[in-house]
């Protein structure tokens, strides 16, 4: 068999498979060491780090190599970075808390995170509520309870409506419609769209205002201006809790409302509960979304 | 059928190489070429550049923890990235140019690897002695002198290396600080391993691997081949001149006398009579070898030369080679500059239309509007000012409309927000129409917001739109 010029110079491995001959281009030494050396490596470092899947777990390794651990020591060493900043927040006078500014920052990042995590299943990520269901939006400048930090970080605290804590927050609208005649509603609701300035039947309304001041006034005001003491929404503007239509204004004063807020504080909560920091500080986040006071 | 003799070894040793002083002008040339860009390496960093009180005054400074990039008058922020890019897409094509062009001449004379393995042979030879001594010192016994000389050329080379990893991390911190930092021991731990890692590399890639780096390692002579034609100026051998070698004196012998001079000067320890090869990083000093040999012998140079694949089939026939510029354009290198100046003429607009405030403006869409208890639509922008000046300065916002929208900024009483030096600062900014306005009930209202910085009078706008509640 003649040989090409290739074959001559380079020479052939000497393997012969059906007259096709092997090539000699010897790989570099090095390389060879190279591979035998990651070998060593690798044997190396399934014994120092967790390696090798056992039935329950795998083998820790030698060094005591641990990524949870790693976290762990991470997150200690941010909480601990931050100790100090949480313990100012703690205690700090909520109303005069924005003039300090790396406080009040801290505080708002902080807040926006228990924000998401504990707030936002209601009100919303965005904290605009949800009409439908009576979550108000926090972004209005339209407060039931106050829009101080402090009023915020009470409600926070206490929540509304609820049986956790003693200080919650409590009014209760009665139930009109087993007091009052389906004529007799229709009238106060074409009073109530009256007086928020929406298309109304004047007839009906003008018959509405006294059943007004008779039922309503006493928590929503002689005018409808409302009492946050109560937490009885303003009814002469344009923010509505629950819709300001005349079907849902029907269903409220037939049915009442009775939105409730868990209380958020963990002396009132048996796990899950914000410390007084985190209280403060998801209040603060609140108070600068854009209607704090 | 199989070979009855003992199958060869799958693995060959590395031949040593011990390439021999040269002179000559490309020779010359390599070593002007290592002197300026090992200048330009050594010596940037602690280049001074007055930016102003708050900022650094190093020419060339890559803040990783500031995320930033000073380059003399220019300083890229994170967001202008495009420019390093840019830069990248640039030497990638200017890389192109080059090779199309010239062949490897990056890799003769540019590549890092090449000015490094130069020097270090440079070191090696004056330790050692040349080509002849090397050879001897190599085969010698592990006597006191070569254990002497050795140690000696391991100093150095490890000296170099210091000197290679050292300056690199120059480029991340203020130099002269940190230069009292390393003498000190103050310096953080990740210049150390840095300064350890580039030392060990230089030491390694310079002294011991050379040419391995580039026949095995690299992928640049696997790439070449792509960008190469016949028309590419490449180093050969002018066989049909050289051919028959031998003695001088036989009839009807080539002019090639076999002297190996040209094999011998190779730092990648090659032949070049074989022709093409990817062993070989075209430096030209085999032409310099040859050259003074064909000048010792009384016959004209280059027998070894820069020419191309066309030329030596026109030399073949006997005709006389293009001149080396009708090679050089071409259409192909010709759209290779285009494209290499097209970018970088994109650049310098880019570079040059940018102002030193911006202002990013992102919307927030969730939800689309507020209602205010009067019945005001409210709109919330999340707006980010930044001000490359270094010094404080304060931004006036604004925004123009067809139509009446207000706007406020929150925690804030004015309209404008003092930005740190050097810095970004986010705001959150309302917009508002009231309920009888037009934009409260139209379902878009677009608007451009202003940015002006009071001191320069410098101005920024971007557009966005508002949402009003469709009733």
């Amino acid at each position: 068999m003649t040989k090409t010029p290739e074959q001559k110079e380079i020479g052939t491995t000497g393997h012969s498979w059906d007259g096709i001959e092997e090539l000699n281009n010897p790989l570099p030494r090095w390389w060879v060491w190279i591979l035998y050396a990651t070998i060593v490596w690798g044997i190396g470092y399934t014994i120092a780090y967790p390696a090798w899947p056992m039935i329950s777990g795998a083998t820790p390794g030698l060094l005591g190599y641990s990524t949870r651990a790693n976290v762990a020591a991470d997150i200690a060493a941010v909480e601990a970075a931050n100790a100090e900043l949480m313990d100012q927040l703690a205690t700090v006078d909520l109303a005069s808390l924005p003039e300090n500014e790396s406080l009040h920052s801290f505080a708002i990042n902080g807040g926006a995170a228990v924000f998401r995590a504990n707030c936002s299943q209601c009100h919303g990520s965005g904290a605009a509520g949800v009409q439908a269901s009576g979550y108000p939006s926090l972004l209005d400048d339209d407060w039931l309870w106050g829009g101080t930090i402090d009023e915020i970080a009470y409600t926070v605290t206490n929540g509304i409506r609820n049986e956790q804590s003693p200080d919650a927050r409590w009014t209760q609208m009665p139930a009109f419609g087993e007091m009052l005649s389906g004529e007799e509603i229709g009238q106060l609701v074409a009073h109530v769209q009256a007086i928020s300035g929406q298309d109304h039947d004047a007839t009906l309304a003008a018959a509405g205002a006294p059943l007004f001041l008779d039922n309503c006034s006493a928590c929503h005001g002689e005018a409808g201006e409302g009492n946050r003491d109560m937490g009885a929404p303003r009814l002469t503007d344009a923010i509505w809790l629950y819709g300001g239509d005349a079907d849902t204004l029907t269903e409220t004063i037939t049915n009442a409302r009775f939105g409730v807020m868990p209380a958020w504080s963990e002396e009132w909560r048996s796990a899950g509960g914000l410390s007084a920091a985190e209280v403060n500080a998801v209040a603060a986040y609140v108070h600068q979304l854009g209607g704090g006071e | 059928m199989s070979s009855s003799d003992t199958p060869p070894s799958l693995y060959a040793a590395r031949e040593p190489v011990f390439p021999r002083r040269v002179k000559g002008p490309f020779r010359q040339m390599k070593w002007a070429i290592m002197v300026v860009t090992l200048g330009i390496y050594y010596i940037t960093p602690w280049i001074r550049w007055d930016r102003g009180p708050n900022l650094p005054d190093q020419a060339v400074l890559i803040d990783m923890a500031g995320r930033r990039f000073f380059f003399f008058w220019i300083e890229i922020w994170p967001h202008e990235f495009y420019f390093v890019a840019g830069l990248l897409i640039m030497a990638g094509l200017g890389l192109f140019l080059f090779t199309s062009a010239l062949g490897r001449v990056w890799c003769g004379y540019a590549c890092p690897q090449t000015v490094w393995t130069d020097l270090f042979i440079l070191t090696e030879r004056w330790i050692e002695g040349d080509r002849n001594a090397r050879v001897r010192l190599w085969n010698a016994r592990w006597d006191a002198r070569k254990v002497r000389l050795r140690t000696t050329k391991w100093i150095v080379w490890l000296a170099i290396g210091l000197a290679t990893g050292g300056a690199w991390v120059f480029y991340f911190a203020d130099a002269p600080t940190l230069a009292m930092n390393l003498v000190t021991g103050q310096a953080p731990a990740i210049a150390y391993t840095t300064m350890a890692i580039l030392s060990f590399t230089t030491f390694f890639m310079g002294g011991v691997a050379r040419e391995q780096v580039c026949i095995y390692a690299c992928p640049w002579p696997r790439i070449q081949a792509a960008m190469m034609d016949e028309d590419t100026i490449t180093i050969g051998y002018r066989e049909w001149r050289g051919e028959p070698r031998g003695k001088k004196r036989v009839e009807g012998a080539g002019d090639c006398i076999d002297c190996m001079a040209c094999v011998n000067v190779c730092p990648t320890g090659i032949d070049i009579r074989d022709g093409q090869q990817m062993a070989c990083i075209t430096c030209g000093l085999c032409i310099d070898a040859c050259d003074d040999v064909m000048a010792k012998i009384g016959k004209p140079r280059g027998l070894i030369d820069y020419f191309t694949l066309k030329d030596e089939e026109i030399e073949r026939a006997g005709g006389t080679a293009k001149h080396i510029w009708r090679h050089i354009f071409r259409p192909r290198t010709i759209l290779y500059t285009s494209l290499w100046s097209l970018v970088g003429a994109g650049l310098l607009f880019a570079l040059f239309i940018r102002s030193d405030i911006e202002m990013t403006v992102a919307p927030v869409r969730n939800p689309i509007f507020i209602t205010q208890s009067d019945g005001t639509i409210r709109n919330v922008y999340d707006i980010r000012l930044l001000n490359k000046y270094g010094e404080p300065r304060l931004f006036h916002l604004s925004l123009s409309s067809d139509e009446i929208l207000r706007i406020d900024i929150e925690g804030a009483d004015e309209r404008s927000v003092l930005v740190p030096a050097d810095t970004t600062q986010q705001v959150r900014v309302y917009v508002s129409a009231r309920p009888d306005d037009p934009a409260a009930s139209a379902e878009r209202t677009d608007f451009r917001f202003w940015a002006e910085d009071l001191v320069s009078g410098d101005r920024t706008s971007t557009d966005t739109h508002f949402n009003g509640k469709v009733q």
